[in-house]
């Protein structure tokens, strides 16, 4: 059973900050669901409370920027660059300010539907000059995300997870390399977030049916290094499959097809993830069922892939991770 | 459909549903009963002009979202009756007191209680944070902010098509913060739009904590005022309040009603959880069963029995 660790954001910010006295911590009204409640409460002279007023908070935080400062902001994803996009461009992204965007909630790990579900961040970040774009998908890359953060010259989005969080790595995030999961040599899969548990899980089962699985997971999305990706690629004798919990458009999907199509690679490529759609409210598991981003789409897209069945039920895949609604992890029911 | 029930027994009806959902499900926007019953059930139950609801009294599970490939489409609004000239429009504009809004729904006879056991349920249209298909919602309100702005192009648009009903929104005093709200209201003056109404629930409550802990708003009916709106600040729990300051003459104006409210009103055990009421979830199985027994008796009904 993997370990599950408890708020790792918590903690990891705290000992940054504490570490740093030029950061400091923004919130816009979601203190406790962003994890910094305890920070707030410790260090009130680090905090600043912004109100649910997310587009002063980006042209705010743009000011603390000339003035010196590295402000980490904490609201959910949707709220980081849905409403307050021009002023994201205009106050941070373009003067390059060190203002460290922390996006909880990414994509369907909300059950509060289409408002607050980021299912087109990592579309949208990609296509802003000099940003930078991380997402954890362990308790280790949380552990690690304010660090790793925080060392970039220019503004950074982070899709972060929060509350119960399993320990898949043990190494912490080396921002611009990739994590090497599995070495095989049939098909190679790319995942990010909480799709690369999923991925793990079905890579367990697909090992036993003979299917030799290579699988990268990404905790740096952009800048990306297509020549490490092209390299796996050219060991795969099928194909690639990516699978992310975003739209398929402008994600890590578009991410390979890009690096793909530049370099003339002629292999075929999967691409996993919410289909040009809008999602809805639910649990997490069944988001991920419904939409198929989990395990056994994974699996099915493996078959599409390589022409052949491998005979794999849901049954034989671990049980999705079943969350309460009422975890003790969070503040709220989101 | 108005007036079956008294308004006070409307209010009381909301507060032990969201009461017994609360419980069950250790936890819930339960303090928002507290202060916006007696707004829901006014305005469902006397000021709302309203037809007859057009979707089944059991809510029909998620059937997809706006696409092309999905032309059977539509949205919860049915629940509010038919779009007719004459009859008003609501938009529930913080969406997360969907709970509430929907044992309104309920209490005045436009939901079956079923509807109340989808909440939150994988594959529900009743959703957390109510979407644009949940019971009752016409628009996605769960970025909160956007209401008064749809509601003032809707009234507009309302009239110059001739149509006589208003178009009201229940809107939350956090949204006083965004700065849409003032934009929504200065396009409303601008415009001349006085077919738009609003009812805030001015709690003085946020995720965070207080309002003024989080970010000073100070004197919103001054601010509303100077904005070009027609506004009126009563007691939200006072139901008489409530009838007279919506015959406020406001001609050429938006009419903004702030409802004062607390918090914890007839829940008194909630004070304990003060400055931080947003979401309740209880914080061990004792807090559960003593706020069980207390709160149930100050609604007069049994402690629920949630072990079954
Ligand atoms: C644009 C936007 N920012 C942040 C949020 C997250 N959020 C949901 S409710 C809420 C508190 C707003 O205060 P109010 O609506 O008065 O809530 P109350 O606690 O009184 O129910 C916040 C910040 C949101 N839904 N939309
Ligand atoms: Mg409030």
């Amino acid at each position: 059973m993997v370990e599950m660790v408890t708020k790792p954001y918590a903690a990891a910010f705290e000992k940054h900050a504490l570490a740093n006295p030029d950061v400091l911590c923004l919130s816009a009204d979601l203190t406790s669901s962003c994890e910094i409640d305890g920070f707030r409460d410790r260090h009130p002279e680090r905090f600043l409370s912004m109100g649910m007023a997310e587009q002063n908070m980006m042209s705010f935080a743009g000011g603390l920027g000339l003035a010196g400062f590295r402000p980490f902001i904490h609201t959910f994803g949707v709220f980081m660059y849905r409403r307050p996009y021009d002023q994201l461009m205009a106050s941070i992204a373009y003067p390059r300010r060190k203002v460290r965007l922390m996006a909880f909630l990414p994509g369907i790990t909300t059950p509060g539907g289409m408002t607050h579900q980021s299912i087109e961040d990592i579309s949208v970040m990609r296509s802003i000059p000099n940003m930078t774009i991380l997402e954890t998908g362990d308790a280790t890359e949380v552990e690690s995300i304010c660090e790793a953060a925080d060392s970039i010259d220019g503004p950074v989005y982070c899709r972060v997870l929060r509350g119960s969080v399993p320990r898949l790595f043990d190494s912490p995030i080396k921002v611009g390399q990739m994590r090497e999961l599995a070495s095989g040599d049939d098909v190679l899969v790319v995942t990010a977030g909480i799709c690369t548990e999923e991925a793990m899980r079905a890579n367990s089962v697909l090992s036993k049916t003979g299917v030799s699985v290579r699988h990268l997971h990404l905790h740096t999305i952009k800048p990306f290094d297509a020549k490490a990706l092209l390299d796996h690629i050219a060991s795969v004798k099928h194909g690639v499959i990516t699978l992310e919990n975003h739209v398929t458009e402008g994600g890590i999907g578009s991410l390979v097809a890009e690096a793909m199509a530049d370099a003339g690679v002629g292999k075929r490529l999967v691409r996993l993830g919410l289909k040009d759609t809008y999602a809805h409210g639910g649990s997490r598991a069944y988001l991920m069922r419904y939409y198929g981003l989990d395990a056994i789409a994974l699996v099915r897209g493996i078959e599409d892939l390589m022409g052949q069945k491998f005979n794999v039920s849901e049954q034989d895949l671990d049980v999705a991770r079943v969350e309460a609604v009422h975890s003790l992890a969070k503040a709220e029911g989101l | 459909m108005q007036n079956k029930r008294q308004t006070v027994d409307v209010a009381l009806g909301i507060r032990r549903r969201v009461f017994e959902h609360a419980i069950r499900n250790n936890g819930g926007y339960l303090s928002q009963a507290c202060s916006a019953a007696e707004q829901l059930a006014w305005l469902y139950n006397e000021e709302l002009n309203l037809g007859e609801p057009t979707l089944p009294m059991i809510p029909k599970p998620f059937e997809g979202v706006p696409s092309a490939d999905n032309p059977d489409y539509h949205t919860g609004a049915g629940y509010n009756g038919p779009f007719e000239a004459q009859y008003d429009r609501l938009f529930i504009a913080p969406a997360h007191y969907a709970l509430n809004a929907y044992a309104t729904l309920i209490e005045v006879g436009r939901m079956a209680p079923e509807g109340l056991e989808m909440f939150n349920k994988d594959g529900s249209s009743v959703e957390m944070i109510g979407a644009e298909h949940s019971p009752g919602m016409e628009v996605h309100n769960g970025t909160l902010g956007i209401g008064l702005s749809t509601a003032a192009g809707l009234a507009w648009g309302r009239k110059q098509r001739g149509e006589t009903g208003r178009t009201w929104v229940f809107m939350s005093d956090g949204e006083v913060q965004e700065g849409q709200t003032w934009e929504a209201v200065q396009a409303c003056a601008h415009h001349g739009i006085d077919n738009v109404f609003a009812i805030m629930d001015v709690n003085d409550q946020q995720c965070d904590g207080t309002m003024s802990s989080v970010m000073e708003v100070g004197d919103i009916r001054a601010k509303f005022l100077a904005f070009g709106a027609a506004c009126i600040e009563i007691d939200g729990h006072d139901l008489s309040a409530m009838r007279d300051a919506v015959k406020e003459p406001h001609a050429g104006k938006p009419l903004i009603i702030l409802a004062r409210t607390n918090p914890f009103h007839t829940m008194s055990i909630l004070e304990e959880r003060f400055p931080r009421l947003h979401y309740v979830r209880f914080k061990s199985e004792e807090e559960r069963a003593r706020m069980n027994i207390s709160i149930a008796k100050d609604l007069g009904i049994d402690p629920i029995d949630y072990a079954h």
